[in-house]
């Protein structure tokens, strides 16, 4: 009994979205990539949050170390120490990395990445070549370390009968309290109401139009993964671009430009309209080898609206 | 002493109040503005991949208002218009089809209330008591009435003929979004209770739980609750991908781990008085009361005690206990300003009853992060302030 909704799924279609690699390969689109070639795009891609050497960065994960650690008190859970499959791996940058921008990476660059988590894990030497080939000759070391949910067997029966109801010990203590470590967010709800931010009446309209700022705000949505404005912004994925428009390009203190980058920089690279437009279009193209991972914005109006909310921020 | 809010006139009761266009969307009253999601921000690196807590502590009933119900994502809350969704079924069916969420709406739809619970709610836990609120400690979760199409309607659309024997197949669920999150869940379940959810609580889903469609996956930790729902693959087995292999397993004190820990053991917790709720209103009369869920079933009975698990009573249920939902239990108690030890402990419909944390330590160690469903204890001072410890 079907109702006849819907429409047969295309096999372009299929082919765009059933992206998923099994454990046994099935999946693997063909292509290889060096754990040189994976090092250089690591760094450029992934090290801002993962480390250069993949140990994570702040809390973000770390991808490599932690061998025999896992029955430890804080087990260090990596592609090396704890996943079981390399498909997991290939699949997972393959769909979901860099972030931010998700399903930018050719195959080869994936495999290439790869192949650089493998030898920053000590699994492969450094001239390895991961391919659709090689790729189950791969051993990761805890393969075997995993066992399907037990819980029916171990703890169900534990734990179902009945219970004590009264005088079920004979004393009780405290042995631990929250307090002590404190690590609970503070309730800001009874904080004093922030101050009132100052006006300021133009008495000339010098600034970017409000309208196409409100709307370059919402552009900004795609930059905000790696890029933060405004009050207390910090560095991440790309630097805080905070009074941009009108900077030397690779000004921003403490963050790590791409080389191609600062070569422009030292050229004497202003960012100004003309040249935010030019970059924000076409990144790769504007400057080849930099290490933004945007693939530009398409439409005009949309590139007239970002400037003018940079602008907006100063 | 005369008060003087009824000797005299106030001001609500001889001018106008607003009128029906002043909200055409209501929000609540601004004196509520605390009853709020809350993130803890150490935990995640970046709020765009993290996770916030429900106000479970200010909250009463058991439907959980969208607006505060806890978010979890993995690359943000996409921006997804109703028109530009698809959903894809493709594998082993007889034809992949692709549906329209117009399409959706023409299929035969049911009602159902499930709660959703993150598998690492209490998971800060493990090492000992460490967040001061039951928003913080069990907040990962939400409990609402879905409207959508059975997952089994739209895979028999498709056609699971060339699937042969469905015993040993699978169904691999991914998002829209950047995260994708696939997770890969058994056919058996797929074909029994998963929804393909459009609204929840009677209006549509709110961006931050996956608009317009998110997967609900009954009893089972959140993450498999696939929001931005585009496509669901039938397999002969599971992908094994990164949220069912790194994450989302549970290692045991010896170092392995286990996978495939989908289901929500029964739990409860006292919502008020808690850290976030304590007693203000002196000795007397005093409401103790919380929630209780059972991903294998329905609560069945609650037990509080007073003392910190010497004695327990039979705490009442505010209404029999339904299929993996959420089941609010009241104990009225005569408080006369004695220190307590509140604690909890549910009962479901297998017979298994609430463990301590520390049968479940004894059982996997420290390490497991996910699936803590020991039971909690809330120390309540003479003052009526309370505190998150644990007890002997």
């Amino acid at each position: 009994d079907t109702l006849g909704l819907g429409r047969p799924a295309t096999e372009a279609e299929i082919k765009a979205w059933d992206l998923d690699v099994r454990p046994d390969g099935r999946g693997l689109p063909p292509g290889s990539g060096s754990v040189a070639d994976g090092e250089e795009l690591f760094v450029d891609y992934c090290s801002v949050c993962h480390g250069v050497f993949a140990e994570g960065v702040d809390n973000w994960p770390e991808l490599a170390g932690g061998d025999d650690t896992l029955a430890d008190e804080d087990p260090v859970k990596t592609v090396g120490s704890y996943w079981p499959y390399l498909s997991t791996a290939w699949d997972y940058v393959h769909r979901s990395m860099p972030y931010g921008n998700a399903q930018s990476l050719t195959h080869d660059e994936v495999y290439a990445i790869v192949a650089y988590i493998l030898y920053s894990n000590f699994l492969v030497e450094d001239d390895f070549v991961l391919s659709h080939e090689n790729f189950l000759e791969v051993e990761m070391p805890n393969a075997d370390g995993f066992i399907v949910d037990d819980r029916a067997e171990t703890e169900y029966p534990v734990f179902s009968t009945a219970p004590c109801m009264t005088d079920c010990k004979d004393s009780v203590e405290i042995t631990m309290r929250a307090r002590v470590l404190d690590v609970t967010p503070e309730d800001d709800s009874a904080a004093a109401p922030a101050p009132e931010p100052e006006v300021t009446q133009a008495a000339a309209p010098a600034g970017p139009d409000p309208e196409l700022v409100a709307a370059g705000e919402k552009v900004f949505k795609r930059c905000a993964a790696c890029h933060q404005v405004g009050e207390g912004a910090q560095n991440r994925v790309g630097p805080v671009l905070t009074g941009i428009v009108g900077q030397p390009a690779g000004a921003v203190a403490d963050f790590r430009y791409s080389k191609a980058l600062e070569e422009r920089a030292e050229e004497g690279l202003i960012w100004d309209a003309e040249t935010l437009k030019a970059f924000l279009a076409k990144p790769k193209e504007f400057l080849p080898r930099n290490k933004m991972s945007f693939p530009g914005l398409r439409k005009d109006e949309d590139l007239a609206a970002i400037v003018a909310f940079l602008q907006a921020q100063e | 002493a005369d008060d003087p809010l009824i000797t005299e006139v106030q001001p609500w009761a001889q001018s106008f109040g607003d009128g029906v266009d002043a909200t055409p969307y209501g929000m609540p009253i601004e004196y509520e503005s605390d009853v709020v999601r809350r993130n803890v921000e150490w935990l995640t690196a970046d709020t765009i991949s993290s996770i916030n807590f429900t106000p479970i502590h200010a909250l009463d009933g058991t439907i959980t208002p969208q607006g505060c119900a806890f978010e979890r994502h993995h690359s943000g809350a996409i921006d997804l218009p109703k028109e530009d969704y698809r959903l894809m079924i493709n594998g082993l069916v007889d034809t992949p089809l692709v549906f329209t969420y117009a399409d959706l709406e023409r299929f035969p739809r049911e009602n159902h209330v499930y709660f959703c619970e993150c598998a690492a709610n209490t998971g800060m836990e493990w090492a000992g008591a460490q967040l001061n609120g039951a928003q913080f400690t069990h907040g990962m979760i939400h409990n609402m009435e879905y409207s959508g199409i059975p997952l089994r309607t739209l895979l028999n659309e498709a056609g699971l003929d060339a699937a042969g024997d469905l015993a040993d197949k699978w169904v691999f669920v991914e998002g829209a979004d950047a995260s994708s999150n696939g997770r890969s869940i058994p056919m058996v379940k797929a074909l029994d209770d998963v929804l393909v959810a459009f609204k929840a609580n009677g209006e549509a889903l709110r961006k931050e739980h996956g608009y317009p469609v998110r997967l609900v996956v009954p009893g089972w930790e959140g993450n498999m609750w696939v929001k931005w729902l585009r496509r669901v693959e039938v397999m002969d087995g599971p992908v094994e991908s990164r949220e069912e292999t790194s994450k989302y397993t549970d290692v045991l004190e010896d170092g392995t781990a286990r996978k495939w820990t989908w289901e929500m053991d029964a739990k409860s917790v006292v919502t008020s008085p808690s850290p976030q709720a304590p007693i203000t209103h002196g000795k007397g009369p005093l409401v103790i009361t919380g929630l209780a869920w059972s991903g294998r079933g329905s609560i069945t009975r609650v037990d509080v005690s007073l003392d910190g698990g010497k004695n327990w009573q039979e705490a009442r249920l505010a209404a029999p206990g339904t299929d993996k939902a959420l089941t609010r239990f009241y104990l009225d108690h005569d408080w006369q300003g004695e220190e307590m030890l509140l604690q909890s402990r549910a009962h479901d419909s297998t017979g298994y009853v609430q463990p301590t944390k520390n049968q479940l330590r004894e059982m996997r160690g420290l390490n497991s992060i996910y699936h803590n469903n020991g039971i909690q204890t809330w120390w309540v001072r003479e003052t009526g302030e309370a505190e998150n410890v644990e007890v002997s």
